[in-house]
């Protein structure tokens, strides 16, 4: 009989698909109707630091050097009151091969499908994350598929997207590239089953746990180079996976707190399926259309349980403007001499702001770079967005709005990060967690305290407003 | 004429418009959902056929013909002078006065 591959057949064959695809039968890590043991799902399914260093050092990725930028950390304390602004540090993650530290989790996903025997890889990404896919893939002599969502209904491509899709096919990777619209995940579940490859998704404990070495080496690095630790780790936020994976690494590490902050480009008001507002954004990833959906509910990834829980580990999550991110990626190569693409300099922006906040000995560490070139580069995501109508000019960030302007600041002190409210996040995280259950149990309970890294009283609070019952042991 | 094995980009309509998922916005649901892939040519053809092809990873892909050895063209845009702005400002700001 000939298979049903209409688009409800195929979504509904979803969880069979994904299991084998993956190698991990999530079902034997779900304990009640609402939690699950992630804590078993990373050790059982993933792998040590130590492994993980081992098969990354050997495969072009990791041991990026970590850069002090005295430049940026001058031009804060010019704005910043006296005694403070604290030294700036970026770890330079361009130098991983295929140039981001998206082969952090490429190399473990890859290691992993050529171990199970997989003859393929499959990524759903738009992003860097392909082009590392496509880089490891070719080290371990694996075929390679990325599905990119690349154009507008106009045949329009965002520059950074067919940039990406330029190096992925450079890499050997076939990419297919589709039009704007959440049925990307169909055309990739027929993917996943006619070819039987391996699902290399951002989202398994393999994809997540490469970027543990992130996270220890930055301590590593920064202990040699200062003698001290960080007090703080500004990281880029959208699906969680590198913020999740980061503070793994880092608490693997040391027991000092250490700030763990997300940081995203603002882009509110922007409609993530909208044919229209698709290129009229100058970031495709990083952004808060990915960054708040996933932090309030993890589990809409494409595997049953994501790896990425970003709630579990965040103390601080900010926003920053598009015209704030540009601005800083110019700034880094006039006063650093350090050319990187502008998505991975998200957190730098973050990180220029909240750098006034800290005494002038306080080191808080960027913890990414990416590599930039035709279309994947401030100049050009700029004269594509004035292209399309947005209006670029010279004032108060605070007044861009996403999709219609730019503003880079008219006076250094307008770079701003802008706190989102974590309380309400996390309770819309418990929120969408409970679902329609009206009782949990002690392990729930417990379960949702530690997916949003909260207390018993905050649990209990929100739960009651909620109108659910809960046991506790 | 396009001869075959010669390496070309096709273009395939996946879901009409009718066939779309519900929780669309209202303009991406009017168009419909589309692909592009590139392959070897199984045979001759032109532009505007539908033809077969065999991609890079050896699938077998149908759709119509619309480029011969497709090309990147991104580049970095028309020149955005608010680039030099921004150099002049930090500097200035950072190391005062003027240039000189």
């Amino acid at each position: 009989m000939k298979q049903d591959n209409s688009y409800a057949a195929v979504i509904g064959r979803k969880n069979s698909i994904m299991k084998t695809a993956v190698g991990i039968d999530y079902n034997q890590y779900e304990i009640t109707n609402i939690s699950f043991d992630y804590e078993r799902l990373m050790k059982e399914t993933g792998y040590s630091l130590a492994q993980i260093k081992k098969i990354q050092y050997s495969h072009g990725v990791g041991q990026t050097p970590l850069k002090e930028l005295p430049n940026l950390s001058a031009l804060a304390r010019k704005i910043a009151p006296t005694g403070y602004g604290a030294r700036i540090f970026i770890k330079d993650e361009a130098q991983n091969d295929s140039g981001s530290f998206k082969a952090r989790r490429a190399s473990i996903a890859c290691y992993h499908a050529k171990k199970l025997g997989f003859k393929g890889v499959i990524a759903a990404t738009s992003g860097n994350y392909g082009a590392a896919v496509a880089s490891q893939a070719a080290k371990y002599g694996l075929k390679c598929i990325v599905v990119q969502e690349c154009y507008d209904s106009s045949g329009i491509g965002q520059p950074e997207i067919i940039e990406k899709a330029r190096a992925c096919e450079a890499y050997g990777a076939e990419v297919i590239q589709l039009s704007v619209g959440p049925e990307l995940f169909y055309t990739f579940l027929t993917l996943l089953e006619t070819t039987g490859y391996f699902n290399a998704s951002l989202y398994t404990p393999f994809g997540v746990s490469g970027i543990e070495s992130l996270g220890s080496e930055l301590i590593e690095d920064c202990l040699s180079k200062t003698g001290k630790l960080p007090s703080a780790v500004i990281i880029t936020n959208a699906g969680g996976g590198n913020l999740t994976g980061t503070a793994r690494g880092i608490k693997k590490m040391t027991d000092e707190k250490i700030q763990i902050i997300g940081a995203s480009v603002n882009l509110k008001g922007l409609h993530m399926a909208s044919d229209h507002d698709f290129n009229r954004k100058s970031f495709t990833t990083g952004h808060t259309g990915f960054g708040m959906p996933f932090m309030t509910n993890p589990d809409r990834s494409d595997v049953p349980r994501s790896a990425a829980r970003a709630l579990r580990y965040i103390d601080r999550y900010v926003t920053v403007n598009q015209g704030e991110v540009f601005f800083i990626t110019e700034t880094l190569v006039a006063l650093e001499g350090i050319e990187r693409g502008p998505a991975g300099n998200v957190a730098l922006a973050a990180a220029f702001s909240l750098a006034q906040e800290r005494k002038e000995d306080e080191i808080i560490i960027v913890q990414e770079t990416e590599y930039t070139g035709a279309g994947k580069h401030h100049q050009a995501q700029m004269a594509f967005a004035r292209s399309h109508g947005i209006d670029i000019y010279f004032g108060d960030p605070a007044e861009e709005i996403a999709g219609k302007s730019i503003v880079l600041p008219s006076r250094i002190d307008q770079i701003k990060a802008v706190d989102l409210d974590l309380i309400k996040i996390k309770q819309s995280a418990i929120k969408n967690q409970i679902k329609d259950w009206k009782k949990l149990t002690a392990t729930d309970f417990v379960y949702l305290i530690a997916e949003t890294n909260s207390t018993p009283d905050f649990v209990r609070q929100t739960l009651t407003e909620l109108n659910v019952d809960w046991e506790e042991e | 004429m396009i001869l075959k094995n010669s390496w070309v980009q096709i273009h395939k309509i996946l879901l009409k418009p009718e066939e779309r998922t519900g929780s669309l916005p209202p303009d991406t649901k009017q168009v419909p959902f589309e692909m592009w892939d590139k392959g070897f040519l199984t045979k001759n053809a032109n532009i505007g056929d539908e033809v077969e092809v065999i991609t890079i990873t050896g699938r077998s892909v149908e759709g119509t013909l619309i480029a011969v050895n497709p090309s990147f063209m991104h580049n970095y845009g028309t020149f955005v002078p608010e680039i030099l702005i921004i150099d002049k400002m930090v500097k200035t700001f950072l190391y005062g006065g003027d240039d000189q």
